[in-house]
Formats: structure tokens, C-alpha cells, sequence
């Protein structure tokens, strides 16, 4: 029988999310499935990067019909080659079901992609990132020839300021403006005169956050496109990715593009025969959230601790070694390269009016689809959380969203209607951050995210300012109390006394953004702080101290799963009869919850 | 650059032992306390000798809400170590991460070098199983302790 394959390509997703869900065993079956029936020269199976929807992982997509198969296992790989490939027979067990039990055979009517604009990732899951004619074939470095044809570096700096790009690491400052401020400035340092430098800030810091790593995985010319631009705008001669080192396929990604573009002659000497120089280097972070700061990335690259510096000087002016250094976020960077080749309204035909073009988000938490996901900046909450994210799991009650990490803070159901951009964030007392989005139900307890939080920042403080570096401390005893139900009114006061200390008295952003995750759970949930306090109650059920664990006697059917289970044997009953636990000797670990099959376990 | 060579002696050895880093501070030219100074810094630094599997729990975010810290006592108990610390035997250690960037299969762990993503409490000593006594990563340790 003749193979007439119906499919050209299959794209399987290689990020770090699908990968630990086995889709590299997914992509080495589907390889010997089609060699087995002589296809490997007619179909390709590319290792792509994120699809987006995580929580379905691993996913592959057939090409060119889009067909778009969840949760494969490598023992679905013949399935596919011969009833799909081959028999143009689509595989119904594979296909995504909607909340509504409906199965669809494409993206197309998918909640989780309906809203998403993907501009910034519009190659991510197309392409194969370590090829570099695939990032050529779609405008890739098309953007970076027209700047050094047809455009002087003013100009360059001009455009993506015309676009109003601001920076998609946090503070939201002008991307072009930041350009210009170094390109004027002088570089007059003792052993550096006329050098300038950009870096690329993919020190993903942000506990919650993934976007920087799968836009680096999933399209790492991109960023690097962006960082040549840069350079050129600023003046540069040498850039460096500094990328944290629990990345390692991310880095192994961005040093394999940098060789490419060193062999295809968009680095180094006489770029593009335009006289322009430029050099690129990747810098590992070590693990320290305050490398996120500049003053402190800069101390690193320069190989030594951490410990952010005063500005001014802002690195615009003496930066790295002394020299002027333009820091800008991996998502920034990737928005260079199309503003200068469609221009500035490629951006800012889309957003609000001080908040352009598109972010993209870690959505993450308690909502039922978890992943990367890409939207206009200006979009509700609601949005966000019940149409892309589908709502909450187990069809539990939204409580909050925590935005930006340990420096956002905390946004209330109340609230969910707000547009997701710069001020209106800002406003509630969160931030855009980096884009971690950690969706919260009734189960999570405000007092708890706020202790975690506080204990992050706390054992990341550099210790340089004592505000910063005693004040959380105190804060987090404040709040260790509180959760133990040893707390007493005056205690919140207290919280909002050291906050205010903290953020005036501290040097850098880690400081003084370090008491917002308690101050907006302050603001917001007040009562829940005085639960704990006045009732002694953690109404999320969370805080161990205030919480017992019992068994339902009419829901248990005395299967033992529980008791053996319990590392502390504190369960008793014998085989099928109702259970019960020994307050006294229960460690609250939350073992025999997880292990019961039929909810009889009860925490109050 | 003492960040860079504290890197590649951990990656060669596994861990920064007193004498790696007193020879590091010689070779540079800086004091110890300096290259001590930026070693503990940064939490990618180890001062013990690590097991033959590191078991890494991921405390981030999305793990923290998915109870990663449940996750993480039940390894303390059946390892019978502490975050940071090394079996008796050898063979595993155990450390608490700050964020591995999968967040949407939280909680997550990683072994070595391999995800497991979505672990209940439950499963921890079957995940263990996996790896006890089989030596992954056991030519390195010898390497390095040849090296030392």
C-alpha cells in the first residue's frame, strides 16, 4: 500500500511544562512510529516551544490542519500515524473537552484562546527555535537590516518611543526614553571611555512567573533581535543575557541562537556590512531575587554580591564598569524588533491609552486552565480569570489574584472587573510586575499568602538597608503570631507602621515594594487578619495552629487508605467501619485529605 | 570574577568545600571573606556535599497555593532530613527552590534532572522508590572526590 501522509508536520511542545509531563517521550515515539511505516522523510516532527495551555500537557499539533491533541502519551504516537497521518481519521479520546463536555478539534472555540491576542509569542509553538531558518523565514532579524540600512540609531530609539513600549518587567517605564538616556550619555570611565552596554534581564525572579523563560525557549532570535537593536540604539558594542541559572534549557536555547547569528553574521564585526560592532554574551544569575533590581544586576555581572546601589547615577549614565547600560526585560526586547520593521503602530494600535500593546501572563492558582497566556493590556480580571483561565477548579469561589509577585500585591473578587494595565493596577496597590497571575480560592487563606510572601522577601533582602532588612523580619514574627493564633489587635497596627518604614527607609525596589503583599491583603481583607486574632479562626482553613482535622463517620466507609497514610498513626478504626482521628497526636500534614477518595475528612 | 569561578568549581564538584573556596580566593587574589562574601549570596551555592539525587521541591507561588509545603514536610519525614540537609546514606538531599517556571502543573518537584509535576503527598515514597539505589548521578560524585 502506497503512504500518502495527510499531515506534513507535527509540532510537539518541548517547553519545560510539557517536558515534565513527558513530551519528550511523546516526540521520540512519534519519530519511531513514522519511521516505522516510512514517513520520517515525509513528515516532520518539530520540537516547538509552548502551546500556552500547560494544564493539558503534553499537547501536539498536527499540521497543516490544526488538529490539536491533549495529554498524548507516547503509546498514542502509532494511533496518530495511522488512523490520523495516514487514514485522515481524527482521533476523538485526544481531542480537548470544554467545561461543557463538548470536544473540539482545533484552538478554534477554545476559551482559553479566544481572548488572547499572541503577538509576542506569534512564533512560539510554530516554529522550531533552534533553527534559525525557521526564525528567518518568519521576518526574523528583516527588522534589525532595516535598521542598519535605512535608519540611524536616534530613530531607531525614536520609533519604539513613538510606539509607547514601556517595560514589561515591572515599573513600566518608557523603553524608548530609556534608549535615548544612554545613548547621550557620555561614557568617560577611566579604562572604558566610549564603551556602552545592554543587557537583557531574564533573571526571572518572580516566584509564579514563566513568561520570560518559555519566550526564551520558545523563540530565543527574538530577544536576541531585540537586544542588537538596542545595542544599536544605545550605541553599544557589547550586550549580555544575563538568565538565572534554574533555566537550563532556556540558557542552553539563547547560547545556541547566539552562535547562529554569530555564524550567519548578525553579531559581531561589521554587521550586515553596516560598520555596526556587537557582541553578546550570557551571564548566569546565581538564585538572588534582588538580581532582578538593576544596580544589583549590574554587581553581579560584575561578578560580585548582589547588593543594590544608589541611583542616582542611573545606569543610563554609569552603569556596568562605570559605563552607560541600558537593562531591559526579555518581553521589552521582544517587542523591538517588530516595532521597527511594521512600525510603531504594530504596538500601539492595541492596549489602552498609557498602556499599549500586548503582556503576557503566567496564569497560574486555582483556576481550571493554567498556563502562558497572551492578552491586549487593558483586559478585565474577569476575563482573564473566567473566560481564558475557565473559571475556578472544583467550582470553589474566587478570593483573590495575587499580580507581580512579592513586590505586586493582592486584588479582591471585588475588584475583578478592572482592566489589567499600569495605573489601574497600580491603583488597587498591586503592580503589572513581571506578569505572574496566581489565582486564589476560598481554601488559601490572605493571612498565609501575605506570611509567604513577606518570608520570600525577608530571606531575599540583601541585608544593606536596615529598614528592609530588620522590618520584614519583624513584620514576619508579627505575622508567624498572628498565625498562630497568638496574635492581638494591636498587631495589624503595628504591620502598617513597619510597612510604612520599610518602603520609605529602604534603598531599592525589593524594599520598598516589599510590604505590599500585607498591605493589600490589609487593605482587603482586614477581617480575615481579625479572625485570626480576635476568633482565633483561619476561615481558608490553612494556618495549622488554628485547624483540626476530622472524619465524616456517616461519608467514611472505613477503607484504611487514611490511617495508613498518617506518618503519625494517629488514625484509628478497624476495615470498614467509620474512622477517627486523635486530635492530640494529628501533625495537621494534610496526608489523609489527599489520600481519602470519598471527602469524609473534615477541617475546621 | 568570583561569581563566574565559584560556578564552574560547583559545577565541577558538586559543592564548594572550604578548601575550593580558600584556593579560589588565592588564585584571584581576594580575600576569603570576599569570595565567601558572594558565595553565600546566592542560593545556588551549596557548602555541603550533596547526595547522590538532589530532590528539589519548588515552593513558588503556584505551588505554595497548591500546598507545595505539605509536599515538602512529607519528603522531611520520609527522608527523616531537614531542607538543606543529606541522608546518612548518601544518597539524597533535599532543598526547598524559590521557582521552576512550571507553575501551571503545580505543586512541582524535580529530581536530578527530571519534572514530576502535580505531586500529592501521597505519592512521595513512590516517587523516591524510583531512584533509590540507582546511581544517576554517582560517576560525578566520584569524579569530583577523585579531583578533591
Amino acid at each position: 500500500m502506497d503512504n500518502h501522509p495527510l499531515i506534513n508536520c507535527i509540532a510537539v511542545c518541548s517547553d519545560s511544562g510539557c517536558l515534565s509531563g513527558g513530551g519528550e517521550a511523546v516526540r521520540t515515539a512519534l519519530v519511531a512510529a513514522l519511521e516505522r511505516k516510512g514517513l520520517a522523510q515525509q513528515v516532520e516532527v518539530r520540537a516547538t516551544g509552548c502551546f500556552g495551555f500547560c494544564e493539558q500537557g503534553p499537547i501536539i499539533i498536527t499540521r497543516p490542519d490544526q488538529t490539536f491533541y491533549v495529554r498524548v502519551k507516547p503509546q498514542d504516537a502509532d494511533a496518530i500515524v495511522t488512523q490520523h497521518i495516514l487514514g485522515g481519521k481524527i482521533i476523538d479520546r485526544l481531542l480537548y473537552r470544554d467545561a461543557a463536555g463538548v470536544k473540539l478539534p482545533t484552538t478554534e472555540g477554545m476559551g482559553f484562546y479566544a481572548k488572547q491576542r499572541r503577538r509576542i509569542l506569534r512564533r512560539v509553538g510554530e516554529i522550531d527555535p533552534e533553527q534559525i531558518d525557521h526564525y528567518l523565514a518568519t521576518d526574523g532579524y528583516r527588522a534589525l537590516e532595516k535598521a542598519l540600512k535605512t535608519m540611524t540609531p536616534e530613530s531607531v530609539a525614536d520609533e519604539v518611543e513613538r510606539s509607547g513600549l514601556r517595560g514589561r518587567g515591572g515599573a513600566g517605564f518608557p523603553t524608548g526614553r530609556k534608549w535615548r538616556m544612554a545613548r547621550i550619555a557620555p561614557s568617560n570611565s577611566k579604562e572604558m571611555a566610549g564603551r556602552k552596554f545592554v543587557i537583557c534581564n531574564a533573571d526571572e525572579g518572580d516566584p509564579g512567573a514563566f513568561m520570560n523563560r518559555s519566550l526564551l525557549e520558545g523563540d530565543p532570535h527574538a530577544v536576541l533581535e531585540g537586544l542588537i537593536l538596542a545595542g544599536y540604539a544605545v550605541g553599544a558594542q557589547q550586550g549580555y543575557v544575563y538568565i538565572r541559572a534554574e533555566y537550563p534549557r532556556a540558557v542552553r536555547k539563547i547560547e545556541k541562537a547566539i552562535r547562529q547569528a554569530y555564524e550567519r553574521g548578525f553579531l559581531g564585526k561589521n554587521i550586515l556590512a553596516s560598520g555596526f560592532d556587537f557582541d553578546v554574551e550570557t551571564r548566569l544569575g546565581a538564585g538572588a531575587f534582588v538580581c532582578g533590581e538593576e544596580t544589583a544586576l549590574l554587581q553581579s555581572i560584575e561578578g560580585r554580591r548582589g547588593n543594590p546601589t544608589p541611583r542616582p547615577p542611573f545606569p543610563a549614565q554609569k552603569g556596568l564598569w562605570g559605563c552607560p547600560t541600558t537593562i531591559n526585560n526579555v518581553e521589552t526586547l521582544a517587542n523591538a524588533a517588530p516595532i521597527v520593521l511594521y512600525g510603531a503602530d504594530w504596538l500601539n494600535s492595541t492596549g489602552t491609552e498609557t498602556s499599549k500593546g500586548t503582556k503576557t501572563f503566567a496564569l497560574a492558582g486555582k483556576v481550571r486552565n493554567t498556563g502562558l497566556i497572551e492578552v491586549p493590556l487593558g483586559i478585565s480580571l474577569r476575563e482573564v480569570i473566567y473566560e481564558i483561565g475557565g473559571g475556578i477548579q472544583n467550582d470553589k469561589t474566587f478570593k483573590l489574584v495575587q499580580i507581580g509577585g512579592p513586590s505586586g500585591g493582592c486584588v479582591p473578587a471585588e475588584h475583578i472587573d478592572k482592566p489589567l494595565d499600569y495605573e489601574s493596577l497600580r491603583a488597587l496597590g498591586a503592580m503589572v510586575g513581571s506578569g505572574g497571575l496566581v489565582v486564589m480560592d476560598e481554601d488559601n487563606c490572605a493571612v498565609d499568602v501575605a506570611h509567604y510572601f513577606l518570608s520570600f522577601i525577608q530571606a531575599e533582602s540583601c541585608g544593606k538597608c536596615p529598614p528592609c532588612r530588620l522590618g520584614t523580619l519583624q513584620m514576619l514574627h508579627i505575622l508567624d503570631r498572628i498565625r498562630q493564633g497568638e496574635g492581638e489587635a494591636e498587631d495589624l497596627n503595628r504591620l502598617l507602621t513597619l510597612a510604612d518604614a520599610i518602603q520609605k527607609g529602604s534603598l531599592c525596589g525589593l524594599g520598598q515594594t516589599a510590604p505590599n503583599p500585607v498591605l493589600t491583603t490589609l487593605r482587603y481583607f482586614r477581617h480575615e487578619y481579625e479572625a485570626h486574632v480576635i476568633e482565633k479562626r483561619c476561615p481558608g482553613r490553612v494556618c495549622k495552629s488554628l485547624i483540626t482535622y476530622s472524619v465524616q463517620s456517616d461519608r467514611c466507609n472505613g477503607c484504611t487508605l487514611c490511617a495508613r497514610a498518617c506518618p503519625a498513626e494517629a488514625i484509628l478504626g478497624d476495615l470498614k467501619q467509620p474512622h477517627s482521628i486523635v486530635i492530640e497526636k494529628c501533625l495537621r500534614c494534610g496526608a489523609c485529605l489527599d489520600a481519602c477518595n470519598r471527602d469524609a475528612i473534615l477541617v475546621n | 570574577m568570583v561569581l563566574a569561578a565559584l560556578q564552574a568549581v560547583q559545577d565541577a564538584h558538586g559543592y564548594l568545600s572550604p578548601e575550593s573556596v580558600q584556593a579560589i580566593a588565592e588564585y584571584l587574589g581576594v580575600s576569603q571573606n570576599e569570595a565567601y562574601g558572594v558565595a553565600s549570596f546566592y542560593a545556588q551555592f551549596k557548602f555541603i556535599r550533596p547526595g547522590r539525587h538532589a530532590v528539589k521541591v519548588c515552593q513558588g507561588t503556584a505551588c505554595h497555593v497548591r500546598r507545595s509545603d505539605l509536599v515538602l514536610e512529607a519528603f522531611e519525614r520520609e527522608l527523616g532530613i531537614e531542607n538543606g540537609q543529606t541522608t546518612a546514606d548518601g544518597e539524597f538531599s533535599l532543598e526547598r527552590v524559590a521557582c521552576f517556571g512550571c507553575c501551571a502543573l503545580a505543586p512541582v518537584v524535580v529530581v536530578d534532572e527530571d519534572v514530576h509535576a502535580r505531586v500529592r503527598m501521597t505519592g512521595v515514597k513512590r516517587l523516591l522508590k524510583k531512584y533509590t539505589g540507582t546511581g544517576r548521578s554517582s560517576e560525578k560524585l566520584v569524579a569530583s572526590e577523585s579531583d578533591n
